[in-house]
């Protein structure tokens, strides 16, 4: 009951803050969720590349079938692009959240983009010395998850 | 409304991303569709002898001289591979092909073009030349197994020739003559010659495989049960 009663003393005061002033919009949290809008595309076309079959064959141009052939794109049996797309919708999401002001939201984003640059750097040791081949579109996916990290580390040092 | 915005953004995303998704695989599915020819339509690219198209028509013959072929030369369907040994996946198409090939014994021709991917495999082409040099000792097709069965083995030693000897070794081939052959201008002319006509049907990818001329999407190649389903529409139509 007295859950109900402080839910019902807050919210008042919480509506009160949203009208006046309005909550301005992060401009930086708003490019971190436009960054992840197009990890999120890049991702979606790699998972349909590697489900559909398509990069898994070998090409004279691409690097991209070695690297999307090779077990390490495939967690569980899954490709991991859609690991890759999960990770992006949820930055995305996140962003967005803190863009509108939400705090948590902002430090959830910092610990995942923080992880998802974890799973960047070793993606890139396994192109450059395990495979020996470069996918362009993995190496988009691993700029945008990079500037994602200049984002959230310039966004806190501004605070 | 200002605070559900950012939900109806993320809904919104969601929606769109699913959709993209769903948009981006379906040229594929339509490919594959279109891959399984209706038994009255007649297969582009396959020559058909004007007046004798309700007879079966000579699809095996349609190929260039000098092509490594298995199967019966009156086989209705000729399936026709452009391969790299040192693809993976070609590798992992391999025992489909061959597990097709012994249940169509006599309904099914095979035909290998080399098809070495240069620039991202450092043994391919060594590897045709291989098969080929084999090959000048009548041992092409089973150099050709090997080379696939053996793949793990030798795509990522640092030097294959020692393997490559030891596999001519096993075939039971003339090891001096192999080793010349290997190196010379005609086998690695005949790899090129492959190359060549490989280009000029628009392959750029391996594998790459043909059906009574027309190109199969590769999720259709890696499925056995896709590839056989296609294999007996080509028989239904040539009856």
């Amino acid at each position: 009951m007295s859950v109900t009663a402080s839910d019902g003393a807050d919210k008042p005061a919480a509506a009160h803050q949203d009208e006046t002033p309005p909550p301005r919009i992060s401009r930086l949290y708003s490019l971190a969720a436009v960054l992840s809008l197009a990890g999120l595309a890049d991702a979606i076309f790699l998972t349909v590349e590697h489900l559909s079959g398509r990069s898994v064959r070998c090409t004279v141009t691409s690097g991209c079938s070695e690297v999307l052939g090779s077990p390490y794109a495939v967690i569980a049996g899954y490709p991991l692009a859609l690991l890759g797309a999960l990770a992006y919708f949820t930055a995305f999401s996140l962003a967005t959240l803190a863009a509108f002001g939400s705090r948590r939201a902002g430090n959830f984003l910092a610990l995942l983009v923080a992880l998802m640059f974890a799973m960047t750097l070793w993606l890139l040791y396994l192109q450059a010395f395990v495979l020996e081949a470069y996918c362009q579109y993995c190496l988009l996916s691993a700029a945008i998850t990079s500037l994602l990290v200049v984002i959230v580390i310039a966004r806190r040092a501004t605070k | 409304m200002r605070r559900k915005l950012p939900i109806i953004i993320i809904v919104g995303v969601l929606l769109v991303a699913l959709a993209g998704g769903a948009l981006l695989m379906h040229p594929s599915r339509t490919l594959s569709t279109a891959t399984l020819p209706s038994p009255s339509t007649p297969t582009p690219r396959a020559v058909n002898t004007p007046g004798t198209s309700t007879t079966r028509p000579a699809v095996a013959t349609t190929v260039a001289p000098g092509t490594h072929l298995r199967g019966r030369s009156d086989a209705p369907v000729l399936l026709e591979e452009y391969a790299d040994f040192q693809c993976p996946p070609c590798g992992f198409v391999h025992p489909i092909l061959k597990r097709l090939e012994s249940e169509y014994e006599t309904q099914l021709r095979v035909a290998f073009h080399h098809f070495p991917l240069r620039t991202t495999h450092k043994h391919a082409a060594e590897a045709a030349r291989a098969a080929e040099a084999a090959g000048v000792q009548g041992k092409f097709w089973q150099m050709h197994d090997l080379l696939f069965e053996k793949q793990k083995e030798w795509k990522d030693a640092p030097t294959a020739r020692p393997l490559f000897l030891t596999y001519a070794r096993t075939l039971g081939l003339d090891l001096e003559k192999f080793t010349r052959d290997i190196d010379s201008t005609v086998i690695s002319n005949r790899v090129m010659n492959d190359e060549t006509s490989g280009a000029a049907r628009g392959v750029t990818g391996t594998p790459t495989v043909y059906l009574n001329g027309r190109e199969l999407a590769f999720e259709d190649v890696t499925n056995y049960n896709t590839l056989r389903a296609l294999i007996e529409r080509e028989i239904a139509a040539k009856k």
